[in-house]
């Protein structure tokens, strides 16, 4: 993947500067909780969404399993349509293929359309460092671009920006690039929107050759679908002579057929349009001569750790992802952690079940991506392939806390446990043995209980992170078993021996039944003393 | 009918109240519950942190104290859905392995019964009003697990409609998580406080005195940062509130 991430910081501490940043969680709040009740109300319009959300899932599944068989189908059909097809194994192979077909024409610039799969090899940084100028044309990747920024969605990139900080970023940099920004911009959106018009205008009608992803690729026919909503991808791949689509192989649909699911379920969950506004289809370069459109077309298909994800059993659902950023959209814990701190083009609970398995688990990021969630289970609700995000999130934290066999470049590997995780290991262990012996958990129970009075209000080490935000709850006089036993299930109730009340009021600030209330103790404070008081 | 109640390690070591509520209001509605002394933990604290087969001791015990039941029930939606939902899924995943059927076979007969608390309320007995009474405004978080693994719908706050003197008032973003996510408390510590926060926030904004939910696990994070807050709500568990009666009312 792009060398752009590396080095990332660990998921929790890449998110503590998200958090507190104020404009930031403003941004995305608006942004996503906007686009949240849109796609819902946009899914909940279609009668069959739940057969539709299985027929997405059945497609993508089959593809999978045969996906030897549509690859070697779908070059034959590009190739036929007088297309050619370069295979790549990783980014890097990828990156030489794409930089050595734009230097084969001669030129030096280029167009894209909004694409990932680039994105995630890191084209535009090859091309450049090959005297190559890549420029985005979508509007929020032109943001990102100008702005030497990073995405930090799927489908808005620029979700992080709001308007006065794109219109400064236009003013300022637009001429660096081309076109300048006209004077006395605003951040109107109208007035933005004609300003990164006029900008790219010159780039459409000047560039040679265009760079694209694709939503879909269709075996049978060989036809390539790119699915946007601004028509900047429409000029890209209709207007330069050279056309290079760096493309996953998961992407692949058997037939044309197999789009009518897509095409209905993509725009509601991304962007909750009824129908999508420009769905460019092509095929191969056959009907250049009479038609608009490339007259040389290259097909890059891009492995990058697909046909290891798709080794595993659970993981491989992940790539059944048709990148409609709902999962994003919905998600709590992108919401205040921001995209960047996924430490990956792909943000969000998709990227954090994508990314440690096309990169493996290896470097701090990827391998603290799947405790990124709290498993709160909206992604798996609303994805329109039915990935079920926490399953697999929990499948990689196993893999992740216990090692095991993965596979990596096509070789089956054994995994060691991650560093950090000896004590989590131990904990386990020591639970699990309290658990299968119940008679020694009692005694635990009983000895916590007993020693009640002298447990603190704030914990030091690793419980800091719970206490620094909440109280900790104050442990009863008895657990519950002792109660049951003691009072035969409640049959013969009576007072508890240290005090008359078996439960002494709750640090969170529950009710007891003596009505005390024990919430909102100061800091550092002792439960020791008054504990009982009131009684 | 013989029924058992699972009450969840967290309850019985922390929130005993909720385990005496359940007795009280299932015994008021003539059920005959008992506590089986052997139960200790579903696993699913193991299984979610990724040590899923520490988890199957734990699963198989459960199995082992529970099976000779009709029905289990639990005042934890997520312990109710590690049962329903992850049980199934250990043994497919040990079936995967090469380990056999064993596990899916020993875990396969307490699935279908075990039930949620609310669930066992409307589904099994068929009551929604269950008597009881507590006069308060009350405002209830649907936790996840319960929501979008059990899918326990609209049946809490049918519940809780029916209570005699509560004012239930909608909680705004009431499906979104707390924040709470066990481990991920204490791993993501920053974005946990957040929601959490923000779930609070809204909580109190509603006017309510009261948060009600049927997950201590929820409640504990909640209600800490509640406390934290400084707020002037409680966290009560559904479960106290239907066992709440006129007689014997819960302050
Ligand atoms: S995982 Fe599902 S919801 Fe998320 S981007 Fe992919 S298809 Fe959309």
């Amino acid at each position: 993947m792009s060398g752009t991430f590396v080095g990332m910081p660990a998921f929790p501490k890449a998110a503590h500067e998200a958090v507190h940043n104020a404009t930031l969680r403003g941004n995305l709040r608006h942004a996503t909780h906007t686009i949240r009740a849109k796609r819902e109300k946009a899914v909940l319009e279609v009668s069959d969404w739940a057969e539709l959300r299985e027929a997405g899932k059945r497609i993508k599944d089959h593809t999978l399993r045969h996906l030897d068989r549509y690859l070697v189908q779908l070059e034959e059909s590009v190739t036929a349509a007088g297309g050619t097809v370069h295979w790549a194994a990783d980014a890097d192979e990828a990156n030489r293929i794409v930089t050595y077909l734009v230097k084969a024409t001669g030129e030096t610039e280029v167009v894209k359309v909004k694409s990932m799969a680039t994105q995630e090899i890191g084209l535009n940084e090859a091309l450049e460092a090959e005297g190559i100028r890549a420029y985005e044309t979508d509007l929020a990747e032109l943001i990102v671009q100008l702005g030497k920024d990073r995405p930090s969605h799927i489908l808005v990139p620029a979700i992080h920006r709001n308007r006065g900080e794109i219109r400064d970023i236009f003013a300022k940099e637009m001429s660096e690039w081309g076109r300048p920004a006209p004077d006395g911009l605003t951040d109107t959106p109208a007035e933005l929107a004609e300003a990164a018009r006029l900008h790219l205008r010159e780039k459409f009608l000047r560039a040679k050759v265009g760079i694209s992803g694709a939503n879909f690729m269709v075996a049978d026919t060989g036809t390539l679908v790119v699915v946007e909503s601004e028509g900047n991808g429409r000029m890209c791949l209709t207007l330069p002579e050279t056309l290079i689509s760096v493309v996953g192989i998961e992407k692949i649909v058997p037939t044309w057929q197999d789009l009518e699911v897509f095409l209905q379920t993509l725009p509601r969950s991304s962007t909750a349009e009824r129908m999508n506004p420009y769905t460019s289809m092509w095929t191969g370069t056959t009907d250049s001569g009479t038609a608009d459109g490339p007259s040389t077309f290259h097909l890059v298909l891009i492995d990058n750790g697909r046909t290891d994800t798709l080794a595993d059993e659970v993981g491989r659902q992940a790539l059944r992802c048709i990148r409609c950023s709902a999962c994003l959209n919905v998600c709590p814990v992108y919401e205040r952690a921001g995209g960047h701190a996924y430490g990956s083009v792909y943000p969000g609970p998709i990227g954090a079940i994508l990314s440690p398995q096309l990169r493996g688990t290896g470097s701090e990021i990827d391998a603290s991506l799947p405790y990124a969630s709290s498993l709160c289970g909206a992604c798996y609700e609303v994805c329109p392939v039915a990935i079920d995000i926490p399953e697999v999130l929990v499948h990689l934290r196993e893999r992740v806390a216990q090692g095991g066999q993965v596979t990596e470049k096509g070789a089956k590997v054994v995994l060691k446990p991650a560093k950090g995780h000896a004590a989590e290991r131990a904990a386990m262990r020591a639970a699990g043995w309290a658990f299968t012996h119940p008679a020694a958990l009692r005694t635990g129970q009983r000895l916590a209980s007993r020693t009640r009075r002298f447990h603190p209000r704030t914990l030091p080490g690793p419980g800091m992170a719970w206490s620094a935000s909440r109280a900790l709850p104050t442990l009863p006089a008895e657990p519950f078993r002792d109660w049951w036993q003691r009072t035969n299930g409640g049959r013969t109730e009576q007072g508890v021996a240290d005090g008359g009340r078996a439960d002494g009021g709750h640090a969170d600030g529950r009710p007891s039944p003596s009505g005390r209330d024990g919430g909102g103790r100061a800091n550092g404070e002792w439960a020791g003393g008054g504990e009982d008081s009131g009684k | 009918m013989r029924v058992a109640l699972f009450l969840t390690c967290v309850n019985d070591t922390l929130y005993p109240d909720t385990g005496r509520a359940v007795v009280k209001l299932l015994t008021r509605l003539g059920v005959d519950v008992d506590f089986p002394m052997d139960q200790t933990c579903c696993g699913q604290a193991h299984y979610n942190t990724g040590y899923r087969h520490q988890a199957e001791p734990l699963a198989r015990k459960f199995s082992d104290v529970f099976g000779g039941y009709e029905a289990i029930v639990t005042p934890s939606g997520s312990c109710g859905a590690m049962v329903r939902e992850l049980y199934p899924r250990m043994g497919e995943r040990a079936r995967a392995e090469g380990r056999g059927d064993t596990l899916a076979r020993t875990l396969a007969p307490v699935v279908p019964k075990t039930y949620e608390l609310t669930e066992f309320l409307v589904d099994v007995l068929g009551v929604t009003d269950v008597g009881a009474y507590y006069p308060h405004k009350v405002t209830y978080h649907p936790t996840c697990h319960g929501l979008r693994g059990l899918g326990l719908g609209e049946r809490p706050r049918r519940l809780l409609q029916a209570v005699k003197g509560l004012e239930l008032v909608e909680l705004p973003g009431a499906e979104e998580c707390c924040g709470f996510g066990g481990t991920f408390a204490v791993k993501n510590p920053d974005v946990s406080a957040a929601m959490g926060r923000d779930k609070v926030r809204s909580a109190e904004s509603t006017g309510a005195e009261v948060l009600c939910a049927a997950d201590n696990s929820c409640l504990m994070h909640i209600g800490g940062t509640m406390a934290r807050l400084r707020t002037g709500m409680r966290p009560v568990h559904i479960a106290e509130i239907l066992a709440s009666t006129e007689e014997e009312p819960l302050v």
